[in-house]
C-alpha cells in the first residue's frame, strides 16, 4: 500500500508541466485562435518530441510502454493550461486502442509520430478533432472501424470552447474498415482522463482567482484580504483537494477492472467535475464583471471545464454506476479499495 | 503507487479483527459525558485495548505502543469502527497531547506522562479556549506566574471536551503582562487538585460534554511546562495541525457510518423517493474521498513529508461530511427523525439524531472552518491576511 507517484513520475510530470505552462499561456491560446489553425504546429511537435504522445505505447512501436497512471499527472497540466491541442485522447486513448487491435495499418506507428487519428466513441456523438485528423476511430453498431480522412465527411458543430472542434462524422462502414469487435475500455479511459484534465482545470481557475484577488483594489484594499473572497477560494480548493485523490485512484485501480473499479471511476469524474465547475464559477465570481469578459483569460478554462463536463458520461450515468456498487457490493471501512472487494 | 495491501498488512488486519471480535463488548457502553460511571467503563476499555497493546498503535514498544506505521494505523483504525469498539475517552490525550509531548516533551515527560496515557490511567482534557478567546486563541488570559520551579496558574477556560470527569488537562497560558502571541507556555495540570474548580456545561440535549475549569493559585511544577517557555503558541500550532489534519478523525468514522447509512437505506427503499438514492450515494464518495486523501497524506508522510496547512481542508470536509451523512440518514427516517431513543414507537431510528447533534459542533470544535477557509486562502493559496 502505497499511494504517492514516484520520483519517475513526478520528474516527467513536472517535466511536462513546465513546457505547457511556458509554451501555452493566455497570450498563446489568442494568437493561435486568430491564427484560425487548428493546432498549434510548433507546441506539437514539441509534445511530440518530449515523447509525451507516445508514453502509452509499446516499445517496440516507439513508446515508452507506460501506464495511465504514469499520465494522469500530465493530464492535470493539460487541463491546467487549457491545452488546444489532444495529447491527452492521443496518448491515453487513440494510442492505446490502436495498439490493441491486431491490424493497425500502419496507425499505431503515424500516431506515434504526431499524426492524430480522431475518436469517435458512441459517448461523444460529435467528433473532437476530427478535421486534424489523419484517420478517424468510429463507431457502428458497438463495433470499431478506422477510417482515412478523405473517406469522410465533416460538419462542423460550433463549440462553446472555441478550441474543441467537433464535427458530425458522416462516413459509411465496411467489412474493410472494420477493426475490433468492442471499443474495450475507451470510455473508461475517456472519462478517467477527462476527470484529471478537471481537476488541472479547477487548480487553475483557483490560481487565477488569487492572483486577480491579490491585485484588484476596492474600499482601499485588495478584494483577497476580505473573507468572502478568501472563502469562496478556500471552499473551491477543499472541493479540488478531495477530487484529486479520487482521480489518482481510479488511475491506479483502472486495471483491476470490475464495478469497484468503475464506481471509482464514475466517483472521480463526478467529483472533479464538481470541483471544476465550483472553482470555475467561484473564479468568475471573484474576477466581479470582469470574470464575464472575453478579455480575461478564464472563460478558456470555464468552457473547457463545461464541454469536460459532459463529455465521456454525463454526472447523472456515473452516478448510476456508484449506486450499484453501494447496493450490491460490502461497503465500510475496510472496502476503501477496489482490490478488497474484487 | 500500489493500492494493495501487502500480505502483512493483511495479516495484521486479521489480528486487530480477531481481537476485536473477541474483546469489544457487545452492549454500548454508557455515556461517558453523563456519568462518572460511564466515564470510568470507558477507562476500563481503555485499559483493555491497552492490554492487548493496542492503545496507542504508533506509539513506539516502551511507551505502550507497538511502533507500527500509519497505514497500519488506518489498518487498525478500520477494524475498530468496523467492529464498533466504544468511542475513546481519552482521544484528547492520544490523538492531541500524545504527539505533541513525543515532538516537544523531554524525556522524563514522555516515560512519566505517555504509558499512563496509553493504559488510562490519566484521561485528558484540553484547556485552551476562554471565554474571551475562542478562534482568536492569542487571546488567552489566564496566567502562568513563574515562582522559582513552579507556576501559580490562574484563570478560566471553558469548552473543554470530557473536562467534567477527566484527570489531567494541558492549558495555554501566558507570562503576566504578555500580549498575544508572545509569553505563552503550554502547562500540564491536575484537574483534581487544590484550586482547581469544573463547573459542567449542559449541551442542548441534556450531556456534559464539556465543562468550564476554573483556576485559583493552582501550583503546578516547572517541569510539567510542554515545551519551552514562552513558546506555547508554536507547540499548540502543532497539537491543532494533528487535531485537524489527521488523527482525531480517522476516515473509517465516517465510512462505517455510511455503511450503517446504507443499510437503513436497503431496510427503507421502497418507501422512499428515488433521490435519497443519490444522498446516500454521495455520502458514500465523500467518505471514500476521505479516506483516499489520508491514505495519500500517511504515503506522504511516510516519505519525510509534514502535515501542512492541508491539515485545514480535511477538517472542513469531514465536518461537513458528517453532517451530511447524519442528514441524509434522518431524511429516510422522516417524521421519526425527531424522535428521542426510547420513544415507544421509535423503531430501528437507532442513534442518528444523537450523531447529528454531535456532527452539528463539527464545523466550531478544533477551529471553527471559517478559521480553516483563512487558513487555506492565506497559507495554501497565498492571499493577503490584512
Amino acid at each position: 500500500m502505497h499511494f504517492a507517484f514516484s520520483e519517475d513520475q513526478l520528474a516527467i510530470t513536472e517535466a511536462a508541466r513546465d513546457m505547457l505552462v511556458d509554451t501555452c499561456e493566455g497570450a498563446d491560446l489568442r494568437k493561435l485562435l486568430d491564427s484560425g489553425e487548428a493546432m498549434d504546429a510548433a507546441r506539437w511537435q514539441t509534445i511530440t518530441e518530449m515523447g509525451l504522445v507516445a508514453m502509452l505505447a509499446p516499445e517496440e512501436a516507439g513508446g515508452l510502454g507506460l501506464g495511465l497512471v504514469d499520465l494522469i499527472g500530465i493530464a492535470e497540466a493539460a487541463g491546467y493550461v487549457a491545452l488546444p491541442e489532444p495529447l491527452v485522447e492521443q496518448a491515453g486513448i487513440a494510442i492505446p486502442l490502436l495498439a490493441s487491435l491486431a491490424d493497425n495499418r500502419g496507425w499505431l506507428e503515424r500516431a506515434v509520430g504526431g499524426e492524430i487519428v480522431a475518436i469517435g466513441h458512441p459517448a461523444n456523438p460529435f467528433v473532437a478533432n476530427a478535421d486534424s485528423a489523419g484517420a478517424l476511430l468510429l463507431d457502428h453498431d458497438g463495433q470499431v472501424h478506422l477510417v482515412e480522412r478523405e473517406a469522410v465527411t465533416l460538419t462542423r458543430q460550433e463549440s462553446f470552447d472555441p478550441f474543441r472542434r467537433l464535427f458530425r462524422v458522416d462516413w459509411t462502414p465496411s467489412a474493410a474498415t472494420l477493426v475490433t469487435d468492442s471499443w474495450g475500455d475507451t470510455a473508461e479511459r475517456g472519462a478517467l482522463l477527462a476527470a484529471a484534465q478537471l481537476i488541472g482545470l479547477g487548480q487553475r481557475a483557483i490560481n487565477m482567482a488569487v492572483d486577480y484577488a491579490k491585485d484588484r483594489t476596492q474600499f482601499g484594499k485588495p478584494i483577497g484580504t476580505y473573507q468572502a473572497v478568501k472563502h469562496l477560494c478556500a471552499s473551491a480548493q477543499v472541493k479540488v483537494e478531495f477530487a484529486r485523490p479520487v482521480v489518482h485512484a481510479a488511475a491506479a485501480e483502472f486495471a483491476t477492472g470490475g464495478l469497484p473499479a468503475q464506481a471509482r471511476l464514475a466517483h472521480a469524474k463526478i467529483a472533479a467535475g464538481e470541483a471544476a465547475d465550483l472553482a470555475t464559477r467561484s473564479a468568475v465570481q471573484v474576477h466581479g464583471a470582469m470574470g464575464m469578459t472575453w478579455e480575461i483569460d478564464l472563460h478558456f478554462h470555464l468552457k473547457r471545464a463545461h464541454a469536460l463536463n459532459y463529455a465521456w458520461g454525463t454526472n447523472g450515468r456515473h452516478m448510476e454506476t456508484v449506486i450499484e456498487r453501494i447496493r450490491t457490493l460490502p461497503t465500510g471501512a475496510d472496502m476503501t479499495f477496489a482490490a478488497e472487494v474484487a | 503507487m500500489n493500492l494493495e495491501y501487502t500480505p502483512e498488512q493483511r495479516e495484521f488486519r486479521k489480528e486487530v479483527r480477531a481481537w476485536m471480535e473477541a474483546n469489544v463488548p457487545s452492549a454500548s457502553l454508557p455515556s461517558f459525558d453523563l456519568t462518572r460511571e460511564g466515564f470510568e467503563a470507558h477507562r476500563d476499555w481503555e485499559r483493555k485495548l491497552n492490554d492487548g497493546r493496542w492503545g496507542m498503535v504508533t506509539w513506539p514498544e516502551e511507551l505502550g505502543g507497538r511502533g507500527l506505521d500509519l497505514i497500519r494505523w488506518l489498518i487498525f483504525e478500520e477494524e475498530y469502527y468496523r467492529a464498533n469498539a466504544p468511542t475513546r475517552v481519552n482521544q484528547n490525550g492520544i490523538f492531541l497531547l500524545g504527539p505533541t509531548m513525543m515532538e516537544f516533551g523531554t524525556d522524563e515527560q514522555k516515560t512519566r506522562f505517555l504509558p499512563r496515557m496509553a493504559a488510562g490511567d490519566d484521561i485528558w482534557a484540553q484547556a485552551w479556549s476562554e471565554p474571551g478567546a475562542g478562534s482568536d486563541l492569542a487571546g488567552v488570559r489566564a496566567t502562568a506566574t513563574r515562582d522559582g520551579d513552579h507556576y501559580i496558574l490562574n484563570g478560566q477556560k471553558i469548552w473543554s471536551s470530557r473536562a467534567v470527569f477527566a484527570d489531567w488537562a494541558f492549558g495555554l497560558f501566558r507570562e503576566p503582562g504578555s500580549e498575544r502571541h508572545q509569553g505563552m507556555s503550554l502547562v500540564l495540570f491536575p484537574l483534581t487538585v487544590e484550586g482547581v474548580t469544573r463547573r459542567p456545561i449542559e449541551r442542548m440535549d441534556g450531556e456534559q460534554v464539556f465543562a468550564e475549569i476554573f483556576l485559583d493559585n493552582v501550583r503546578v511544577p516547572v517541569s510539567d511546562r510542554l515545551g519551552g517557555e514562552g513558546e506555547g503558541w508554536k507547540v499548540c500550532m502543532a497539537t491543532a495541525g494533528f487535531e485537524r489534519g489527521l488523527l482525531l478523525r480517522s476516515p473509517a468514522r465516517y465510512q462505517e457510518a455510511v455503511r450503517k447509512l446504507i443499510a437503513q437505506y436497503e431496510r427503507h427503499k421502497d418507501e422512499l423517493p428515488a433521490s435519497v438514492g443519490e444522498r446516500v450515494a454521495k455520502s458514500w464518495m465523500d467518505a471514500d474521498a476521505y479516506a483516499l486523501t489520508i491514505y495519500a497524506m500517511c504515503s506522504r508522510l511516510a516519505g519525510g513529508g509534514t502535515i501542512g496547512p492541508e491539515s485545514s481542508t480535511n477538517k472542513i470536509f469531514w465536518s461537513e461530511l458528517d453532517i451530511e451523512l447524519h442528514q441524509c440518514a434522518l431524511d429516510i427516517l422522516g417524521p421519526r427523525a425527531e424522535l428521542m431513543a426510547g420513544a415507544p414507537d421509535s423503531g430501528d431510528i437507532g442513534n442518528w439524531l444523537d450523531g447529528y447533534i454531535f456532527a452539528l459542533a463539527g464545523p466550531i470544535y478544533a477551529g471553527s472552518n471559517e478559521i480553516q477557509r483563512n487558513i487555506i486562502a492565506e497559507r495554501m493559496l497565498g492571499l493577503p491576511r490584512k
